[in-house]
């Protein structure tokens, strides 16, 4: 070999040797510009990560104090009888005084004095009488016992815990004294006030503003997945019916070709613009009820569909017609040659296709807030199918909805919710991955 | 499918037929592909238990008058078959023909071999499962060893039948797709450059079976090379551009070919 490069007279050594030179500057040159722009896009995804997960990672603690509750019968069942109807009739502000003496107590027991029972019990959070209330009526047996409760601290206690409120704060807030602060520390010290993981935060309803340690997902999540569960059941058989019908069956024409455009257009339309389509026609038209799951998914799966179809299309495509003549030649119909062979080799595709359109509608806010799911839903959803009718919320309007609040203990929970988000959409791609190694065939 | 047009013409087609024991038949056999004509005026017969070769240069529409046998063209968009085509003298275009029915008759071999990406039992059993060939189980398995035996493969396989079809090789994928398409009885087994991707070996085996599937299936095989063609045909058909040059015993097409074209492409001036 080399002799043949040294018995070849090289026209110009120079004029060579200066192109090779050239040659591999601009490939160094392209390398470089590419991992620049690769460390770019990286640093902004760990600058985006690192932001969420300062601001929102210390919303899965949650500070508690834990209190021996004794149900008093002489202020929740007045007469003896145990009748609900009766019991009912205590209000929530039958119950605070319960938290007051029994938290009284406690300090008094440990020989904490120098502050008012009243201030004393500001230290726990204003849902939880109310909790209280839930929890008796649910199980009015319980009256006259004496029973171990987890109570949600304040939101500014829970703040001076994460680093929110300071003493110097607390001088300027009327919400909270130095003195409430001190008798925390007190309280943490005695192993009543506890920081500990915050699964009220998965399974609460929203809170109001002034109740930001009472703020939870659950209908959020309850709502999301119930939309989730309403897109699937209705993009995935219609997406694929759609697309097996093109791809397969549909004749090649001005027809199909103007369907085939329309449909990628579709998937490019700004989603705002199918809320505006799901208030005129599902809410207004229809008649649906405003912010229910139903109405969602109904949005979403219109938005979804184009995705599906272009990625169970692109699978088809993608599958080799030489499986096709195979499945004909031994005398297999059209419809056994594709329900057989073509649609399971696509099957990947198509699975992914979906998971991603199922993802995108996850993570989709803007047409939410058009058919009212912003609302401020403090019940949660009966179970589906009603469920579906009843006035829910979704992650991402929960996101959008808290950082609209003036608290900063609701920006900590906004993170909060991001995380969250985050976490089932990454869960969501890992299904796509796992079924698409698991389905991957070679042909 | 336009009628024979003339009565005398039809008594002829079927005293010849009678004659010479002709399993399919086509008569001015013309294909179109969208405008494009791929085929001009074919008059060809496939005889009974006999391996007829289809010969000439590259897309002189030897695989179009295959498809038409088995009406795969029937798949192609914008294809039209016109003229008459015959199986055991009835029209295979006739609108009361079930093509799924017809291409159980006449199976067909692609030039790439396309195993079903499955195991090497479902390859061969999905053509009798979906005719319901098969009452049970056991006689399933009866069909698939049957085919795997017909097609030399089954020495090979018997231990891995649950293995995929697609880890063959070439040549056995190939023999598996033979299987496939024996499993379903068929009459009439349609070959198009079977052995055009396998090496010497395995298209000497592939060729020895063809050989021996001749005594039960009628073969038509469309081949490059006239190695092959004069080894394992014998009737040949030659194309070229669309049109049927001649069709004749295939030793006397190798020694002494009627048409100057036959004798320039056999001795590899053109193609
Ligand atoms: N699906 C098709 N669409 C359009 N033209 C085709 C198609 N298949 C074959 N042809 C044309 O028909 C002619 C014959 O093709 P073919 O039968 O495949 O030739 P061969 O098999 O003899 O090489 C060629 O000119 C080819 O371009
Ligand atoms: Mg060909």
């Amino acid at each position: 070999m080399t002799d043949m490069t040294a018995a070849t007279p090289a026209k110009s050594p120079s004029a060579s040797e200066a192109r090779t030179r050239r040659r591999n500057a601009s490939e160094r040159r392209f390398r470089l510009m590419g991992l620049i722009a690769v460390a770019i896009g990286v640093l902004a995804l760990v600058g985006l990560l690192v932001s969420i997960f300062a601001n929102g990672a210390s919303t899965f603690r949650q500070t508690y104090i834990t209190l021996d509750i004794y149900l008093d019968p002489a202020r929740l069942d007045k007469s003896g009888a145990r009748d609900i109807e009766e019991i009912s009739k205590v209000s929530t502000f039958g119950y605070a005084p319960l938290i007051e003496d029994s938290l009284a107590a406690a300090m008094a027991e440990r020989g904490l004095t120098g502050i008012d029972a009243d201030d004393a019990a500001d230290l726990i959070s204003g849902e939880e009488p109310a909790m209280l209330r839930r929890y008796v009526l649910n199980d009015p047996s319980q009256i006259g016992e004496t029973v171990e409760f987890n109570l949600l601290a304040s939101g500014r206690i829970d703040g001076y815990y994460k680093g929110r409120v300071t003493m110097a704060s607390a001088e300027l807030d009327r919400n909270v004294s130095p003195e409430q602060l001190m008798l925390a520390d007190e309280l943490k010290e005695a192993g009543i006030l506890t920081t500990r993981f915050n699964w009220d935060f998965f399974t609460n309803p929203d809170a109001s503003d002034t109740r930001p340690e009472a703020a939870g997902l659950g209908v959020a999540i309850l709502g999301s997945l119930y939309m989730m569960l309403i897109v699937l059941v209705l993009s995935l058989p219609i997406g694929v019916a759609a697309s097996i019908y093109l791809e397969e069956f549909a004749p090649r024409n001005r027809l199909t070709d103007l369907i085939e455009v329309n449909i990628a257009n579709l998937a490019a339309v700004p989603s705002i613009v199918f809320g505006i389509l799901g208030l005129a026609v599902f809410i207004n038209f229809v008649g649906l009820p405003q912010s229910a799951p139903v109405v969602g998914g109904l949005v979403l799966t219109l938005m979804t569909l184009p995705t599906i179809i272009i990625a169970t299309r692109a699978a088809l495509k993608a599958v080799p017609p030489s499986i096709r003549d195979a499945a004909l030649g031994v005398g297999a119909s059209k419809m056994q040659a594709i329900f057989h062979h073509v649609v399971p080799l696509a099957m990947p595709g198509i699975l992914t296709g979906t998971i991603i359109g199922l993802a995108q509608a996850l993570g989709e806010t803007a047409p939410l807030l058009l058919i009212g799911m912003v609302a401020f839903v403090r019940e949660y959803p009966a179970g589906p199918p009603e469920g579906f009718f009843d006035p829910a919320s979704a992650l991402p309007v929960q996101v959008y909805n808290w950082t609209q609040r003036g608290d900063p203990a609701f920006f900590e929970r906004a993170s909060g919710a991001i995380i969250v988000l985050l976490v089932f959409l990454l869960f969501m791609n890992l299904i796509a991955i796992i079924l698409r190694r698991r389905f991957e065939r070679r042909w | 499918m336009n009628m024979l047009s003339d009565a005398a013409a039809e008594k002829a087609l079927v005293k010849k037929m009678n004659e010479v024991n002709y399993k399919m038949v086509g008569k001015d056999v013309s294909v179109y592909y969208g405008e494009k004509r791929a085929l001009f005026d074919v008059n060809l017969g496939v005889r009974n238990n006999t391996v007829t070769a289809l010969i000439g240069p590259s897309g002189c529409g030897k695989s179009t008058f295959l498809r038409c046998l088995n009406r795969m063209n029937d798949t192609i968009q914008g294809a039209k078959v016109t003229g008459l085509l015959t199986l055991d003298s009835k029209d295979i275009y006739d609108p009361d023909i079930d093509v799924v029915e017809l291409r159980a008759r006449v199976g067909m071999v692609f030039q790439k071999p396309n195993p079903f990406p499955k195991s090497i039992y479902e390859n061969v059993a999905y053509g009798p499962r979906i005719h319901g060939l098969a009452r049970s189980k056991a006689e399933l398995d009866q069909i698939v060893e049957a085919s795997l035996q017909k097609a030399g493969l089954w020495s090979e396989v018997k231990d891995r039948l649950q293995e995929s079809g697609t880890g063959l090789s070439g040549g056995q994928q190939q023999r598996l797709c033979i299987a496939r398409a024996v499993a379903v009885s068929p009459e009439v087994i349609l070959m198009d450059e079977p052995c055009s991707a396998l090496d010497p070996i395995a298209t000497a085996r592939v060729e020895e079976l063809i050989h021996e599937l001749r005594a039960n299936y009628s073969i038509v095989i469309v081949t490059h090379s006239m190695q092959q063609a004069a080894r394992v045909s014998q009737r040949t058909a030659m194309f070229h551009l669309g049109n049927l040059v001649e069709e004749d015993d295939t030793d006397k097409m190798f020694t002494n070919p009627s048409d100057q074209r036959t004798q320039d492409y056999i001795m590899g001036r053109f193609g």
